[in-house]
Protein backbone atom coordinates (compact mmCIF):
# COMPACT_ATOMS: atom_id res chain seq x y z
CA UNK A 1 0.00 0.00 0.00
CA UNK A 2 2.44 2.25 0.82
CA UNK A 3 2.45 6.27 1.84
CA UNK A 4 0.15 8.38 0.24
CA UNK A 5 1.13 12.14 0.44
CA UNK A 6 -1.94 14.45 -0.47
CA UNK A 7 -0.66 18.00 -0.52
CA UNK A 8 1.41 18.75 1.81
CA UNK A 9 2.98 21.93 3.07
CA UNK A 10 5.32 22.95 5.90
CA UNK A 11 6.32 26.25 6.90
CA UNK A 12 9.26 26.34 9.24
CA UNK A 13 8.91 29.36 11.60
CA UNK A 14 5.36 29.83 10.97
CA UNK A 15 3.47 33.08 11.99
CA UNK A 16 7.12 34.75 12.46
CA UNK A 17 8.99 37.24 10.09
CA UNK A 18 11.63 34.18 10.01
CA UNK A 19 8.84 31.99 7.95
CA UNK A 20 10.11 29.98 5.45
CA UNK A 21 8.01 27.82 2.99
CA UNK A 22 10.17 24.68 2.84
CA UNK A 23 7.46 22.27 1.34
CA UNK A 24 4.52 24.38 -1.19
CA UNK A 25 1.59 21.74 -1.88
CA UNK A 26 3.22 18.52 -2.49
CA UNK A 27 1.58 15.57 -3.75
CA UNK A 28 2.94 11.75 -4.52
CA UNK A 29 2.69 8.61 -4.06
CA UNK A 30 5.22 5.91 -2.63
CA UNK A 31 4.30 2.46 -3.02
CA UNK A 32 5.91 -0.59 -1.84
CA UNK A 33 8.65 -2.15 -3.59
CA UNK A 34 10.10 1.00 -5.94
CA UNK A 35 13.81 2.33 -5.64
CA UNK A 36 13.15 6.35 -6.03
CA UNK A 37 15.59 8.87 -6.27
CA UNK A 38 14.89 12.06 -4.82
CA UNK A 39 16.99 14.96 -6.26
CA UNK A 40 17.00 18.74 -5.19
CA UNK A 41 19.45 21.21 -4.64
CA UNK A 42 20.67 22.40 -1.00
CA UNK A 43 18.00 24.03 0.32
CA UNK A 44 14.53 22.34 -1.95
CA UNK A 45 13.09 20.92 0.49
CA UNK A 46 14.19 17.12 0.30
CA UNK A 47 15.45 16.72 3.82
CA UNK A 48 11.95 18.26 5.40
CA UNK A 49 9.82 16.29 2.84
CA UNK A 50 11.55 13.14 3.94
CA UNK A 51 11.31 14.22 7.52
CA UNK A 52 7.29 14.31 7.13
CA UNK A 53 7.08 10.99 5.57
CA UNK A 54 7.96 8.68 8.88
CA UNK A 55 6.25 11.86 11.11
CA UNK A 56 9.33 13.07 12.47
CA UNK A 57 8.20 16.90 11.39
CA UNK A 58 4.23 17.34 10.90
CA UNK A 59 2.96 18.96 8.08
CA UNK A 60 0.98 22.04 8.35
CA UNK A 61 -1.16 21.69 6.16
CA UNK A 62 -1.83 18.43 4.23
CA UNK A 63 -2.28 14.82 4.35
CA UNK A 64 -0.27 11.88 4.81
CA UNK A 65 -1.74 8.68 4.39
CA UNK A 66 -0.30 4.81 5.43
CA UNK A 67 -1.80 1.88 4.24
CA UNK A 68 -4.56 4.48 3.91
CA UNK A 69 -4.51 5.92 7.33
CA UNK A 70 -4.18 9.54 8.11
CA UNK A 71 -0.76 9.25 10.00
CA UNK A 72 -2.12 13.01 12.28
CA UNK A 73 -5.15 10.74 12.94
CA UNK A 74 -6.28 10.39 16.42
CA UNK A 75 -5.77 6.73 16.81
CA UNK A 76 -2.86 6.73 14.30
CA UNK A 77 0.17 4.23 15.87
CA UNK A 78 3.16 6.93 15.05
CA UNK A 79 6.00 4.15 16.69
CA UNK A 80 4.69 1.65 14.20
CA UNK A 81 5.46 4.22 11.20
CA UNK A 82 8.58 5.32 12.73
CA UNK A 83 9.92 1.52 12.47
CA UNK A 84 8.34 0.68 9.13
CA UNK A 85 9.57 3.82 7.65
CA UNK A 86 13.38 4.18 8.16
CA UNK A 87 15.30 7.18 7.49
CA UNK A 88 18.96 6.79 7.67
CA UNK A 89 20.70 10.24 7.58
CA UNK A 90 23.86 11.60 6.30
CA UNK A 91 26.72 10.40 7.47
CA UNK A 92 25.08 7.92 10.01
CA UNK A 93 28.36 7.02 11.79
CA UNK A 94 28.72 9.91 13.33
CA UNK A 95 25.19 8.26 15.41
CA UNK A 96 27.07 5.07 16.17
CA UNK A 97 27.75 5.03 19.86
CA UNK A 98 27.42 1.54 21.86
CA UNK A 99 30.47 -0.68 22.69
CA UNK A 100 30.63 -3.29 20.18
CA UNK A 101 28.79 -3.40 16.55
CA UNK A 102 26.34 -5.85 17.56
CA UNK A 103 24.90 -3.77 20.51
CA UNK A 104 24.50 -0.50 17.98
CA UNK A 105 22.38 -2.90 15.79
CA UNK A 106 20.54 -3.87 18.69
CA UNK A 107 19.60 -0.71 20.55
CA UNK A 108 16.56 0.03 17.50
CA UNK A 109 14.98 -3.49 18.01
CA UNK A 110 15.37 -2.71 21.88
CA UNK A 111 13.86 0.62 21.54
CA UNK A 112 11.03 -0.68 20.07
CA UNK A 113 10.33 -3.38 23.44
CA UNK A 114 11.42 -6.14 21.63
CA UNK A 115 13.09 -8.72 23.90
CA UNK A 116 16.62 -9.44 24.02
CA UNK A 117 17.10 -12.49 22.17
CA UNK A 118 14.68 -11.26 19.24
CA UNK A 119 16.57 -7.99 19.04
CA UNK A 120 19.47 -10.12 18.33
CA UNK A 121 17.98 -12.04 15.90
CA UNK A 122 16.99 -9.14 13.92
CA UNK A 123 20.37 -7.12 14.70
CA UNK A 124 22.36 -10.78 12.97
CA UNK A 125 20.14 -10.24 10.06
CA UNK A 126 20.93 -6.84 9.51
CA UNK A 127 24.28 -7.60 9.58
CA UNK A 128 24.07 -9.97 7.17
CA UNK A 129 22.40 -7.51 4.76
CA UNK A 130 24.61 -5.23 4.81
CA UNK A 131 27.36 -7.58 4.58
CA UNK A 132 29.52 -6.69 7.91
CA UNK A 133 32.16 -9.57 8.60
CA UNK A 134 30.79 -11.62 11.57
CA UNK A 135 34.54 -10.83 12.77
CA UNK A 136 33.62 -6.96 13.21
CA UNK A 137 30.29 -7.96 15.48
CA UNK A 138 32.21 -7.78 18.97
CA UNK A 139 34.49 -4.97 17.65
CA UNK A 140 34.00 -1.67 18.89
CA UNK A 141 32.26 0.34 16.03
CA UNK A 142 34.83 3.57 15.99
CA UNK A 143 37.51 0.61 15.62
CA UNK A 144 35.83 0.05 11.73
CA UNK A 145 36.79 1.63 8.62
CA UNK A 146 34.73 4.23 6.90
CA UNK A 147 32.87 2.11 4.73
CA UNK A 148 32.28 -0.45 7.25
CA UNK A 149 31.12 2.33 9.57
CA UNK A 150 28.60 3.49 7.13
CA UNK A 151 27.44 0.20 7.02
CA UNK A 152 26.88 -0.69 10.54
CA UNK A 153 24.76 2.69 10.83
CA UNK A 154 22.81 1.34 7.76
CA UNK A 155 22.40 -1.96 9.55
CA UNK A 156 21.14 -0.03 12.86
CA UNK A 157 17.93 1.23 10.37
CA UNK A 158 17.41 -2.08 8.89
CA UNK A 159 17.01 -3.83 12.25
CA UNK A 160 13.80 -2.19 12.05
CA UNK A 161 12.61 -3.96 9.26
CA UNK A 162 11.06 -0.77 7.63
CA UNK A 163 9.25 -1.24 4.80
CA UNK A 164 10.47 1.80 3.14
CA UNK A 165 13.81 2.49 3.69
CA UNK A 166 15.28 6.63 2.87
CA UNK A 167 19.11 7.22 2.50
CA UNK A 168 20.49 10.70 2.93
CA UNK A 169 23.23 11.06 0.71
CA UNK A 170 24.56 7.68 2.02
CA UNK A 171 27.73 7.86 -0.37
CA UNK A 172 28.89 11.27 0.85
CA UNK A 173 32.55 11.37 1.52
CA UNK A 174 33.52 8.03 -0.25
CA UNK A 175 35.59 7.21 -2.56
CA UNK A 176 34.46 5.33 -5.97
CA UNK A 177 34.52 1.86 -5.04
CA UNK A 178 33.33 2.19 -1.35
CA UNK A 179 30.07 4.31 -3.18
CA UNK A 180 29.65 1.39 -5.57
CA UNK A 181 30.16 -0.96 -2.83
CA UNK A 182 26.87 0.78 -0.98
CA UNK A 183 24.61 1.85 -4.04
CA UNK A 184 25.32 -2.08 -4.55
CA UNK A 185 23.90 -3.01 -1.31
CA UNK A 186 21.24 -1.00 -1.13
CA UNK A 187 20.17 -2.34 -4.59
CA UNK A 188 20.24 -5.66 -3.55
CA UNK A 189 18.81 -5.06 -0.21
CA UNK A 190 15.88 -3.58 -2.08
CA UNK A 191 15.52 -7.34 -4.30
CA UNK A 192 15.94 -9.35 -1.56
CA UNK A 193 13.79 -7.71 1.29
CA UNK A 194 11.21 -5.89 -1.17
CA UNK A 195 11.76 -3.08 0.34
CA UNK A 196 10.70 0.50 -1.34
CA UNK A 197 14.07 2.87 -1.45
CA UNK A 198 14.40 6.52 -1.55
CA UNK A 199 17.80 7.90 -2.17
CA UNK A 200 18.72 11.77 -1.60
CA UNK A 201 21.31 12.11 -3.40
CA UNK A 202 23.73 15.09 -5.10
CA UNK A 203 25.32 12.30 -7.90
CA UNK A 204 23.16 12.31 -10.68
CA UNK A 205 25.21 9.59 -12.39
CA UNK A 206 24.12 7.46 -9.16
CA UNK A 207 20.71 7.97 -9.63
CA UNK A 208 20.65 7.25 -13.29
CA UNK A 209 22.44 4.40 -12.83
CA UNK A 210 19.97 2.80 -10.05
CA UNK A 211 16.74 4.10 -9.69
CA UNK A 212 13.10 3.19 -11.51
CA UNK A 213 11.64 6.60 -10.26
CA UNK A 214 12.96 10.46 -9.90
CA UNK A 215 11.17 12.70 -7.81
CA UNK A 216 13.15 16.57 -8.30
CA UNK A 217 12.50 19.15 -6.09
CA UNK A 218 12.68 22.80 -6.01
CA UNK A 219 11.66 25.51 -3.81
CA UNK A 220 9.90 23.70 -2.09
CA UNK A 221 7.82 22.09 -5.07
CA UNK A 222 7.62 18.66 -6.12
CA UNK A 223 8.79 19.76 -9.99
CA UNK A 224 9.41 16.68 -11.81
CA UNK A 225 8.60 13.07 -10.95
CA UNK A 226 8.68 10.67 -13.53
CA UNK A 227 11.18 7.65 -14.98
CA UNK A 228 14.65 9.06 -14.96
CA UNK A 229 14.99 8.78 -19.27
CA UNK A 230 11.89 11.18 -19.05
CA UNK A 231 13.40 13.50 -16.14
CA UNK A 232 16.69 13.86 -17.70
CA UNK A 233 15.55 15.27 -21.01
CA UNK A 234 14.85 18.35 -18.99
CA UNK A 235 18.53 19.50 -19.04
CA UNK A 236 18.33 22.76 -19.32
CA UNK A 237 15.62 22.80 -16.53
CA UNK A 238 17.70 20.74 -14.06
CA UNK A 239 20.54 23.59 -14.75
CA UNK A 240 18.42 26.36 -13.92
CA UNK A 241 17.51 24.13 -10.50
CA UNK A 242 21.38 24.41 -9.74
CA UNK A 243 21.15 20.18 -10.69
CA UNK A 244 22.92 18.30 -13.93
CA UNK A 245 21.95 15.78 -15.90
CA UNK A 246 24.65 12.66 -15.95
CA UNK A 247 27.71 13.26 -17.30
CA UNK A 248 26.46 10.32 -20.04
CA UNK A 249 23.77 12.29 -20.76
CA UNK A 250 26.20 15.68 -21.90
CA UNK A 251 28.33 13.20 -23.86
CA UNK A 252 25.55 11.85 -26.29
CA UNK A 253 24.33 15.61 -26.32
CA UNK A 254 27.39 16.54 -28.09
CA UNK A 255 27.61 13.58 -30.31
CA UNK A 256 24.35 14.22 -31.82
CA UNK A 257 25.07 17.69 -31.96
CA UNK A 258 27.83 17.01 -33.91
CA UNK A 259 26.41 14.43 -36.30
CA UNK A 260 26.19 11.23 -34.66
CA UNK A 261 22.30 9.88 -34.92
CA UNK A 262 22.41 8.68 -31.85
CA UNK A 263 19.93 9.06 -28.80
CA UNK A 264 20.85 11.10 -26.01
CA UNK A 265 18.61 8.80 -23.67
CA UNK A 266 21.51 6.65 -22.88
CA UNK A 267 22.04 7.44 -18.95
CA UNK A 268 24.37 4.79 -18.10
CA UNK A 269 28.33 3.92 -19.96
CA UNK A 270 26.65 0.80 -20.50
CA UNK A 271 23.72 2.05 -22.37
CA UNK A 272 25.91 5.04 -24.56
CA UNK A 273 28.33 1.96 -25.41
CA UNK A 274 25.41 0.22 -26.33
CA UNK A 275 24.16 2.77 -28.69
CA UNK A 276 27.04 3.86 -29.94
CA UNK A 277 27.86 0.75 -31.48
CA UNK A 278 24.21 -0.07 -32.80
CA UNK A 279 24.82 3.12 -34.66
CA UNK A 280 28.04 2.11 -36.11
CA UNK A 281 26.34 -1.10 -37.19
CA UNK A 282 23.31 0.98 -39.15
CA UNK A 283 26.37 2.61 -40.87
CA UNK A 284 27.67 -0.97 -41.68
CA UNK A 285 31.33 0.95 -40.42
CA UNK B 1 56.75 25.50 -3.86
CA UNK B 2 56.38 22.45 -1.71
CA UNK B 3 58.68 19.58 -1.80
CA UNK B 4 58.46 16.11 0.88
CA UNK B 5 61.09 13.55 0.64
CA UNK B 6 61.02 10.27 2.70
CA UNK B 7 57.79 11.22 4.70
CA UNK B 8 56.41 8.59 6.88
CA UNK B 9 53.72 9.65 9.43
CA UNK B 10 52.78 7.10 12.29
CA UNK B 11 49.64 7.64 14.20
CA UNK B 12 49.98 6.17 18.02
CA UNK B 13 47.41 3.80 18.80
CA UNK B 14 46.35 3.88 22.54
CA UNK B 15 44.64 1.73 24.61
CA UNK B 16 41.68 2.52 27.23
CA UNK B 17 44.31 3.52 29.83
CA UNK B 18 45.68 6.07 27.08
CA UNK B 19 48.94 3.99 26.66
CA UNK B 20 50.82 3.97 23.61
CA UNK B 21 48.98 0.28 22.44
CA UNK B 22 50.85 0.75 18.86
CA UNK B 23 51.33 2.72 15.73
CA UNK B 24 49.67 2.59 12.41
CA UNK B 25 51.86 3.83 9.26
CA UNK B 26 49.48 6.23 7.48
CA UNK B 27 52.13 7.66 5.28
CA UNK B 28 55.30 5.23 4.33
CA UNK B 29 57.81 7.30 2.42
CA UNK B 30 56.52 9.69 0.43
CA UNK B 31 58.91 11.73 -2.34
CA UNK B 32 56.74 14.62 -3.65
CA UNK B 33 57.91 17.99 -6.02
CA UNK B 34 55.17 20.23 -6.65
CA UNK B 35 56.47 23.42 -8.66
CA UNK B 36 54.95 27.11 -8.05
CA UNK B 37 51.67 27.67 -9.51
CA UNK B 38 51.01 24.12 -10.27
CA UNK B 39 47.45 22.37 -10.29
CA UNK B 40 47.70 19.19 -8.45
CA UNK B 41 45.11 16.76 -8.07
CA UNK B 42 45.92 14.19 -5.31
CA UNK B 43 43.56 10.90 -5.69
CA UNK B 44 43.00 7.64 -3.73
CA UNK B 45 40.62 5.62 -1.68
CA UNK B 46 39.02 6.33 1.76
CA UNK B 47 42.63 5.16 4.14
CA UNK B 48 45.19 5.66 1.60
CA UNK B 49 46.88 8.27 3.82
CA UNK B 50 45.55 11.58 0.92
CA UNK B 51 44.35 13.21 4.48
CA UNK B 52 46.95 13.12 6.17
CA UNK B 53 49.70 13.60 3.60
CA UNK B 54 47.31 17.22 2.92
CA UNK B 55 47.73 17.95 7.27
CA UNK B 56 51.20 17.84 6.67
CA UNK B 57 51.71 20.55 4.02
CA UNK B 58 50.17 23.43 6.60
CA UNK B 59 51.61 21.92 9.58
CA UNK B 60 49.06 20.54 11.35
CA UNK B 61 50.66 17.30 11.29
CA UNK B 62 54.94 16.24 11.65
CA UNK B 63 57.28 14.09 10.27
CA UNK B 64 57.30 10.78 12.09
CA UNK B 65 60.87 10.42 9.48
CA UNK B 66 61.32 12.91 6.83
CA UNK B 67 61.37 16.45 5.90
CA UNK B 68 58.28 18.47 4.26
CA UNK B 69 59.51 22.12 2.94
CA UNK B 70 56.83 24.30 2.37
CA UNK B 71 58.31 27.15 0.41
CA UNK B 72 61.76 26.42 1.56
CA UNK B 73 60.43 26.21 5.24
CA UNK B 74 60.81 22.86 7.14
CA UNK B 75 57.58 22.46 9.06
CA UNK B 76 59.33 20.68 11.52
CA UNK B 77 61.00 24.28 12.39
CA UNK B 78 58.94 25.60 15.08
CA UNK B 79 59.69 29.10 14.45
CA UNK B 80 58.29 28.32 10.76
CA UNK B 81 54.72 27.43 12.36
CA UNK B 82 52.80 30.25 11.43
CA UNK B 83 54.48 31.41 8.56
CA UNK B 84 54.26 27.76 6.84
CA UNK B 85 50.62 27.44 8.00
CA UNK B 86 49.70 31.11 6.79
CA UNK B 87 51.47 30.02 3.25
CA UNK B 88 49.91 26.91 2.69
CA UNK B 89 45.75 27.71 3.63
CA UNK B 90 43.60 24.87 4.15
CA UNK B 91 39.75 24.30 3.16
CA UNK B 92 38.04 21.19 4.35
CA UNK B 93 35.26 18.91 3.50
CA UNK B 94 32.24 20.48 5.57
CA UNK B 95 31.51 24.22 5.29
CA UNK B 96 29.78 24.30 8.40
CA UNK B 97 32.85 23.92 10.44
CA UNK B 98 34.82 26.65 9.05
CA UNK B 99 33.03 29.35 8.71
CA UNK B 100 32.48 31.17 12.29
CA UNK B 101 31.91 34.87 11.93
CA UNK B 102 27.84 36.17 11.51
CA UNK B 103 28.61 38.13 8.34
CA UNK B 104 30.62 36.82 5.10
CA UNK B 105 32.41 39.41 5.02
CA UNK B 106 33.76 39.83 8.62
CA UNK B 107 34.14 35.51 8.40
CA UNK B 108 36.66 36.63 5.78
CA UNK B 109 38.18 39.39 7.66
CA UNK B 110 38.98 37.42 10.88
CA UNK B 111 42.13 35.56 9.93
CA UNK B 112 43.95 38.66 8.57
CA UNK B 113 43.01 41.00 11.98
CA UNK B 114 44.18 37.81 13.95
CA UNK B 115 47.61 38.39 12.66
CA UNK B 116 47.36 41.88 13.14
CA UNK B 117 47.08 43.40 9.54
CA UNK B 118 45.80 47.00 9.89
CA UNK B 119 42.37 47.36 9.93
CA UNK B 120 42.37 49.58 6.03
CA UNK B 121 44.50 46.61 4.87
CA UNK B 122 41.37 44.22 5.69
CA UNK B 123 39.07 45.50 3.93
CA UNK B 124 40.77 45.70 0.89
CA UNK B 125 42.36 41.76 1.33
CA UNK B 126 38.39 41.18 2.36
CA UNK B 127 36.84 43.10 -0.51
CA UNK B 128 39.48 41.19 -3.14
CA UNK B 129 39.45 37.76 -1.44
CA UNK B 130 35.35 37.95 -2.15
CA UNK B 131 35.89 39.04 -5.32
CA UNK B 132 38.44 36.12 -6.44
CA UNK B 133 35.54 33.73 -5.57
CA UNK B 134 32.56 35.40 -7.12
CA UNK B 135 31.15 36.07 -3.57
CA UNK B 136 31.56 39.92 -3.01
CA UNK B 137 27.83 40.47 -3.96
CA UNK B 138 27.31 38.23 -0.78
CA UNK B 139 29.25 40.42 1.64
CA UNK B 140 26.58 41.34 3.97
CA UNK B 141 24.53 38.25 4.49
CA UNK B 142 24.50 35.99 7.31
CA UNK B 143 26.42 32.46 6.49
CA UNK B 144 23.61 30.45 7.43
CA UNK B 145 21.75 31.51 4.41
CA UNK B 146 23.59 30.53 1.67
CA UNK B 147 24.15 27.54 -0.06
CA UNK B 148 26.79 25.03 0.47
CA UNK B 149 28.56 25.69 -2.32
CA UNK B 150 29.04 29.68 -1.41
CA UNK B 151 29.66 28.76 2.26
CA UNK B 152 32.82 26.57 0.68
CA UNK B 153 33.69 29.65 -1.76
CA UNK B 154 33.40 32.01 1.87
CA UNK B 155 35.90 29.82 3.34
CA UNK B 156 38.02 29.39 0.45
CA UNK B 157 38.46 33.42 0.25
CA UNK B 158 38.98 33.44 3.88
CA UNK B 159 41.65 31.92 3.09
CA UNK B 160 43.16 33.47 0.50
CA UNK B 161 42.71 36.58 2.52
CA UNK B 162 45.80 35.36 4.39
CA UNK B 163 47.71 35.62 1.16
CA UNK B 164 48.73 32.21 0.87
CA UNK B 165 50.96 31.26 -2.11
CA UNK B 166 49.14 27.62 -1.83
CA UNK B 167 46.13 26.28 -0.79
CA UNK B 168 44.94 22.74 0.15
CA UNK B 169 41.96 21.50 -0.74
CA UNK B 170 40.60 18.45 1.60
CA UNK B 171 37.24 17.31 -0.38
CA UNK B 172 35.82 20.90 -0.81
CA UNK B 173 32.82 19.20 -2.58
CA UNK B 174 31.91 15.99 -1.04
CA UNK B 175 29.08 17.76 0.57
CA UNK B 176 28.01 19.87 -2.40
CA UNK B 177 25.41 19.70 -5.01
CA UNK B 178 26.17 19.64 -8.29
CA UNK B 179 25.71 23.37 -8.32
CA UNK B 180 28.01 23.59 -5.46
CA UNK B 181 30.67 21.16 -6.76
CA UNK B 182 31.32 23.63 -10.32
CA UNK B 183 31.45 26.33 -8.50
CA UNK B 184 34.16 25.30 -5.77
CA UNK B 185 36.13 23.66 -8.48
CA UNK B 186 35.53 27.03 -10.75
CA UNK B 187 37.00 29.06 -8.22
CA UNK B 188 39.69 27.30 -7.42
CA UNK B 189 40.78 27.38 -11.00
CA UNK B 190 40.67 30.44 -11.54
CA UNK B 191 42.75 31.50 -8.44
CA UNK B 192 45.12 29.27 -9.78
CA UNK B 193 44.99 30.67 -13.43
CA UNK B 194 44.58 34.55 -12.51
CA UNK B 195 46.57 34.81 -9.11
CA UNK B 196 49.01 31.85 -9.99
CA UNK B 197 48.33 30.42 -6.43
CA UNK B 198 49.72 26.97 -5.54
CA UNK B 199 46.44 24.13 -5.85
CA UNK B 200 46.51 21.29 -3.97
CA UNK B 201 43.12 19.19 -4.24
CA UNK B 202 42.33 16.39 -2.57
CA UNK B 203 38.86 14.85 -4.17
CA UNK B 204 36.61 11.71 -5.09
CA UNK B 205 35.33 12.88 -8.47
CA UNK B 206 37.82 11.99 -10.76
CA UNK B 207 36.03 14.74 -13.38
CA UNK B 208 37.86 17.37 -11.14
CA UNK B 209 41.06 16.45 -12.02
CA UNK B 210 40.99 16.27 -15.43
CA UNK B 211 42.19 20.09 -15.61
CA UNK B 212 45.38 19.48 -13.35
CA UNK B 213 48.65 19.59 -14.59
CA UNK B 214 49.63 16.55 -12.23
CA UNK B 215 47.56 14.09 -10.43
CA UNK B 216 49.15 11.59 -8.17
CA UNK B 217 47.49 8.49 -6.45
CA UNK B 218 48.06 7.38 -3.16
CA UNK B 219 47.75 3.67 -2.00
CA UNK B 220 48.48 2.30 1.55
CA UNK B 221 50.49 5.94 2.62
CA UNK B 222 52.63 5.54 -0.93
CA UNK B 223 52.19 6.76 -3.88
CA UNK B 224 51.19 4.55 -6.60
CA UNK B 225 50.68 6.48 -10.10
CA UNK B 226 52.03 10.03 -10.97
CA UNK B 227 51.78 11.76 -14.23
CA UNK B 228 49.52 14.07 -16.09
CA UNK B 229 45.12 13.47 -15.78
CA UNK B 230 45.32 11.24 -19.18
CA UNK B 231 48.47 9.11 -18.49
CA UNK B 232 46.50 8.55 -14.88
CA UNK B 233 43.33 8.03 -16.59
CA UNK B 234 44.42 5.64 -19.31
CA UNK B 235 44.93 3.02 -17.09
CA UNK B 236 41.53 1.85 -16.33
CA UNK B 237 42.14 -1.31 -14.67
CA UNK B 238 45.56 0.38 -12.93
CA UNK B 239 42.65 2.79 -11.38
CA UNK B 240 40.26 0.07 -10.66
CA UNK B 241 42.42 -1.93 -8.30
CA UNK B 242 43.10 1.22 -6.43
CA UNK B 243 39.76 1.32 -5.56
CA UNK B 244 39.17 4.13 -7.98
CA UNK B 245 37.68 5.24 -10.95
CA UNK B 246 38.21 7.28 -14.52
CA UNK B 247 35.77 9.61 -15.38
CA UNK B 248 32.82 8.33 -17.30
CA UNK B 249 34.02 9.56 -20.72
CA UNK B 250 36.97 7.55 -20.27
CA UNK B 251 35.37 4.86 -19.38
CA UNK B 252 32.67 5.07 -22.15
CA UNK B 253 36.09 4.76 -24.81
CA UNK B 254 37.22 2.55 -22.96
CA UNK B 255 34.25 0.23 -23.37
CA UNK B 256 33.77 1.49 -26.97
CA UNK B 257 37.78 0.21 -27.68
CA UNK B 258 36.74 -2.73 -25.90
CA UNK B 259 34.31 -3.45 -28.18
CA UNK B 260 36.45 -3.22 -31.02
CA UNK B 261 36.70 0.29 -32.00
CA UNK B 262 39.73 2.25 -32.86
CA UNK B 263 40.24 5.16 -30.58
CA UNK B 264 42.71 7.13 -28.28
CA UNK B 265 43.10 5.10 -24.97
CA UNK B 266 43.45 8.67 -23.20
CA UNK B 267 40.26 10.47 -24.11
CA UNK B 268 39.50 12.87 -20.97
CA UNK B 269 36.42 15.32 -22.63
CA UNK B 270 33.46 14.67 -24.83
CA UNK B 271 35.06 16.59 -27.77
CA UNK B 272 37.72 14.48 -27.47
CA UNK B 273 35.54 11.79 -27.79
CA UNK B 274 32.95 13.27 -30.59
CA UNK B 275 36.66 13.93 -32.26
CA UNK B 276 37.61 10.51 -32.21
CA UNK B 277 34.46 8.65 -33.31
CA UNK B 278 33.70 11.26 -36.20
CA UNK B 279 37.54 11.14 -37.57
CA UNK B 280 36.21 7.57 -38.05
CA UNK B 281 33.43 8.09 -39.87
CA UNK B 282 33.92 6.34 -43.97
CA UNK B 283 34.92 9.15 -45.99
CA UNK B 284 34.91 7.87 -49.33
CA UNK B 285 31.36 6.53 -48.37
CA UNK B 286 30.66 10.14 -48.74
CA UNK B 287 26.69 10.13 -50.06
CA UNK B 288 25.28 8.56 -47.18
CA UNK B 289 27.01 9.97 -44.29
CA UNK B 290 25.96 13.10 -46.23
CA UNK B 291 22.79 12.70 -46.24
CA UNK B 292 23.05 11.94 -42.92
CA UNK B 293 24.26 14.64 -41.83
CA UNK B 294 22.24 16.67 -43.53
CA UNK B 295 19.48 15.05 -41.89
CA UNK B 296 20.57 15.22 -38.54
CA UNK B 297 21.43 18.91 -38.74
CA UNK B 298 17.72 19.56 -40.19
CA UNK B 299 16.24 17.88 -36.63
CA UNK B 300 18.64 19.88 -34.88
CA UNK B 301 17.81 23.48 -35.47
CA UNK B 302 14.24 22.98 -34.05
CA UNK B 303 15.95 21.24 -31.02
CA UNK B 304 17.32 23.85 -28.98
CA UNK B 305 14.02 26.27 -29.74
CA UNK B 306 12.19 23.24 -27.84
CA UNK B 307 14.32 23.17 -24.87
CA UNK B 308 14.48 26.40 -24.46
CA UNK B 309 11.45 27.84 -24.83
Amino acid sequence: MGLKVEDISFLYERGTAMQVTALDHVSAEIPDNQFIGLIGHTGSGKSTFVQTLNGLLKVTSGHIYYNGEDIDGDKFDKKKLRSDVGLVFQYPEHQLFEVDVISDVMFGPRNLGLSDAEAKKRALEALESVRMPKSLYKSSPFDLSGGQKRRAAIAGVLAMRPKILILDEPTAGLDPKGRDEILGLIAGMKRELNMTIILVSHSMDDVARYVDRIMVMGGGKLLYDDEPVKVFRHVTELEELGLAAPQITYIMKLLKERGLDVSSDALTVEEAAAEIMAHRRELHV
Amino acid sequence: MIKIEKLIHDYIQRDDEGNAAGTFRAIDGVDLDVRPGQFIAVLGHNGSGKSTLAKHLNALLFPTEGTVWVDGMDTKDEKNLWEVRREAGMVFQNPDNQIIAQVVEEDVGFGPENIGVPTEEIWQRVEESLKAVGMWAHRKKSPNRLSGGQKQRVSIAGVIAMQPKCIVLDEPTAMLDPNGRKEVIKAAMQLNRTKGITIILITHYMEEAINADKIFVMDRGKIAMQGTPREIFSQVERMRELQLDVPQVTLLAYELRKKGLDIPVSILTKEELADALLGQLPEEDGETAGEHDAAVQSEEKEAPHGTQG
